[in-house]
């Protein structure tokens, strides 16, 4: 059955929003073929925009080619905190036009916007010339040559750090802090920064906020961080030091932070040869006692699903980070979706209760991974961490986010315990968990259904017994506050997670300042659903919009399967590769509260 | 003598043992297994709480439980990366690993490849009966090809899995035979691949008198090796590949660098890790 409201595909907004934009901000996209440097130049901005105190995001984007194809750095400068991409960019800076046409769909420019390409290296294309946008031919190429031992991407980083009303200063500072090569190189790209820097004179800037930023905030109040990043931080704070991983697009960075982490914090991380040997040796390590994490990408997340019934079985904390991108199978590796979330609360079989987190944003990747680690050494159970491309790709500058106590806690068994039971039918659910080395305590921790004791069982008595403590210690658990934040109020709700929250929390600035009350749910603990907590947070609401980047509205799905929503309840999603765009979602929110 | 080396000397094979009676079949070779493994470890005087057995799915993986050890009995197949995990963060347990030749070459195998080039320091030990025994009678990677079932009818035609070539090929430093019909053998066996640093291997040829009821003819046909173990890997990979497949005892020994690490000593405090982040 097709149900017209429900089963609509939300389609992006193509053009900019009227509304007013509270959030004043300025974004350049800086592209070219692969090698140009553009992902370089796109860092140092940020990293300079860090040093002049501003707040900032920048996206990657590239072909699927390893090297040569073509790239592009996406980033957006502000004097506040951002969490998303704007609708449109004010800078286009093409180092070369080859496969740049190719971005179109993620490059999109308003008549305001300023076009900069070189005309040596042939005309703007059209699809970005009938945006209206002006066009400024400048000769980098010949511009680089006229400085020998400079590259053109200095002079894209000088052009786009003036547009952007960086101080030279910090975008010099930036350059030096990142430099690995010789003095007379640097003193080349000095001049050839300078010289982009001098060549925005007369260009004309955009909507850039005029007021004068401090040059440098005391350090330690703002991070320059990517949310893969912060969740490899929350999880070493939250007490891992066992990680067993395997390669995979956008989850690999979280890894190659961790592995030089854990081996400072007395950890290690083990290179697996595949995911199922992954999972299974994070839960032997866990089995040992030691707090233990994998990371990992849909496909591994499939071929993971054995493993974390088995932790679910055996009771045995693991935590596996998803960092979610375009699928099924394959899929589109280095763009994000937020289309794992049926298979994270529902994917195992069997009767099997699982943690399933998500973090709201970058910064929230540290706490929410943190608070995963957690609750999986707490309930003995594993605990999903549902990142995606988007939050654990992009990096931000943050404001250093507060860091929640809560190191790993497990129950463990007292040694010389005669009466030991390993899986002992507890008020709580939970059962002391003796660890390897306790004397008068040795078990055997079983994936086949067991007595309390351990011992292999198919009696319908002990099965019942079992499910129902494994059941139990999810829902009896007092999750607190971080189930999610609640923003706002009024008779209208927006609910969202993980990299919608960004987008949708600046679309829900736009409407209020249009007059238009509604608050935010961004929830964090998918599952089990607070559904107490959420009927709470929703009181008083008579519509609520449910927004994410997936095909299939999963969460709509999901929360229409296990909470009492009030009101009516309405969808607005749509799938990757194109991360979500504030614009789109007022557009879908002033479609939907005028229905 | 001391104290501790008194209480060491007292230690037997019944003190390894659980209460759990073996849901085995009757002749079943791995209660053999079982015995020679409780013995190694009573003749290594290891202290029961500080050996893991771990384990995967099949007859032979039913083991764990039926030690007075720590043990984990995990999914099919995966038994050398939970053990993996286990001892590459608790370096400090003895880990034993039990299998079989469906749940370590089949299923697992790829796990088997990566734990022999891995070499962190477990003892493996494969009960192989060339039958999977517990779904009642299947072709395995070591079944003779001309083996008749009812999923195989007529046998596979697939020549068979070399587990102890395998092995060789993939960097384990150590590789020996045993036969469960030589408990005490076993054992002794069991004992020095424990001892031994690094991954050790350990083929027990186990029968199954259930699917397999001519298997009751290998002690018969078992011999140990005419010669001391080599530690030269081409004369190993010859006689490896020349033997008929019932040559008893260590056949290949050599010292490799582990993988894995020992205790590690942090040098750093979490908190300490933000300042890569701070601006």
């Amino acid at each position: 059955m097709r149900v017209a409201v429900d089963e609509r595909e939300a389609r992006p907004a193509a053009s900019a929003t009227a509304s007013p934009a509270p959030i004043r901000s300025w974004s350049v996209a800086i592209a070219g073929s692969g090698g140009a440097g553009v992902m370089t130049a796109g860092t140092l901005l940020l990293e300079a925009a860090a040093r002049a105190g501003r707040y900032g995001l920048m996206v990657r984007s590239s072909g699927p080619q390893i090297r040569g194809g073509e790239a592009a750095a996406l980033v957006r400068l502000a004097s506040v905190p951002v969490e998303s991409l704007d609708d449109t960019f004010d800078l286009l800076v093409a180092i070369d036009w080859r496969n740049v046409g190719r971005f179109a769909d993620e490059i999109v420019l308003a008549p305001s916007s300023i076009v900069v390409g070189d005309a040596d290296e042939g005309e703007v294309p059209d699809i970005f010339a009938a945006s209206g946008a002006r066009s400024v031919p400048l000769p980098l190429k010949r511009m680089a040559r006229e400085m020998p031992g400079s590259w053109i991407n200095m002079l894209a980083l000088g052009l786009a750090g003036a547009l952007g009303r960086l101080p030279l200063a910090a975008l010099e500072s930036a350059v030096r802090a990142s430099w690995h090569r010789g003095d007379d190189a640097l003193a080349a790209n000095l001049a050839a920064l300078s010289g982009g820097y001098a060549a925005a004179a007369g260009l004309g800037g955009a909507s850039q906020p005029s007021e004068a930023t401090p040059l440098a905030p005391a350090r330690g109040r703002r991070w320059l961080v990517s949310g893969n990043e912060a969740a490899g931080f929350g999880a070493v704070r939250g007490g891992v030091r066992f990680v067993a991983a395997y390669p995979i697009t956008p989850a690999t960075e979280l890894l190659e932070w961790m592995a030089p982490a854990l081996a400072k914090v007395g950890g290690a991380l083990v290179q697996a040869e595949d995911e199922l040997a992954s999972i299974n040796m994070i839960v032997g390590a866990s089995y040992g006692g030691v707090p233990s994490l994998t990371a990992t990408a849909g496909p591994g997340l499939s071929l993971m699903a054995e493993g974390i019934g088995l932790a679910v079985a055996a009771e045995v904390p693991v935590v596996v980070v998803d960092v979610m991108r375009g699928g099924p199978s394959t899929g589109i590796p280095a763009k994000s979706e937020q289309s794992d979330l049926s298979f994270a609360v529902g994917g195992l079989h069997g009767d099997a209760p699982r943690i399933v987190v998500a973090p709201t944003s970058i910064a929230d990747c540290a706490a929410t991974t943190q608070w995963a680690v957690h609750l999986a050494e707490a309930l003995q159970t594993p605990a999903i961490v549902l990142s995606d491309q988007f939050l654990g790709q992009a990096r931000a500058i943050i404001d250093a986010p507060p860091l929640p106590d809560g190191v790993a806690r497990r129950v463990t068994a007292p040694a010389n315990d005669p009466d030991y039971r390993r899986y002992r039918d507890t008020p709580s659910g939970v059962s002391p968990m003796a660890i390897p080395g306790t004397p008068g305590t040795v078990y055997t921790a079983d994936g086949l259904e067991h007595t309390e004791s351990g011992i292999p069982s198919s009696q319908g008595r002990d099965h019942r017994m079992q499910l129902d403590k494994r059941s139990r210690k999810l829902a009896s658990y007092d999750y607190g506050p971080r189930w999610a934040s609640v923003e706002g109020s009024g008779a209208y709700a927006v609910i969202a997670f993980g990299s919608a929250v960004g987008p949708v929390r600046e679309a829900l600035m736009r409407v209020r300042a249009a007059g238009l009350d509604a608050r935010l749910v961004a929830l964090r603990l998918i599952a089990p659903i607070d559904a107490a907590a959420l009927a709470h947070a929703l009181d008083g609401v008579s519509r609520i919009l449910v927004v994410e980047q997936n095909y299939g509205a999963q969460l709509y799905r999901y929360l229409r399967a296990y909470a009492d929503l009030p009101g009516r309840t309405e969808s607005f999603h749509r799938p990757g590769p194109l991360p979500l765009r504030p614009g789109e979602i007022v557009q879908a929110i002033r479609e939907w509260s005028a229905r | 003598m001391n104290d501790v080396a008194a209480a060491l000397a007292a230690r037997t094979a019944q003190d390894y043992k659980s209460s759990y009676k073996p849901i085995w079949c009757p002749g079943c070779g791995d209660y053999s297994v079982l015995s020679a493994t409780t013995k190694a470890l009573a003749k290594l005087g290891l202290s029961p709480e500080e050996v893991v057995v771990v384990s995967g799915i099949g007859c032979s993986s039913r083991i764990p439980a039926y030690t007075r050890c720590y043990g984990f009995h995990g999914v099919h197949g995966r038994s050398l990366a939970a053990a993996t995990g286990l001892k590459v963060a608790r370096p400090d347990l003895t880990v034993l690993v039990a299998s079989g030749d469906g749940d370590g070459y089949s299923i697992g195998g790829n796990h088997f490849l990566h734990a022999c080039r891995r070499n962190v320091d477990l003892t493996y030990v494969v009960m192989d009966n060339h039958v999977y025994g517990m779904t009642k009678g299947q072709p395995s990677p070591t079944t003779e090809p001309d083996w008749d079932s009812r999923l195989a009818p007529g046998g596979t035609g697939l020549r068979v899995f070399h587990p102890l070539v395998i092995a060789l090929a993939a960097g384990a430093g150590f590789i020996a035979r045993g036969f469960s019909g030589d408990p005490n053998g076993c054992a002794e066996l069991l004992a020095q691949a424990i001892d031994h640093r690094g991954f050790s291997f350990v083929e027990i040829l186990s029968p199954c008198v259930t699917f397999r009821p001519e298997q009751r003819e290998w002690k018969e046909r078992v011999r140990p090796a005419p010669v001391a173990a080599t530690s030269d890997p081409a004369r190993a990979a010859r006689r490896l590949m020349t033997d008929d497949g019932f040559n008893l005892g260590v056949l290949y020994v050599a010292d490799r660098p582990t993988a894995q690490a020992g205790a590690r000593a942090a040098t750093a405090a979490p908190d300490d890790l933000v300042r890569e982040f701070e601006r």
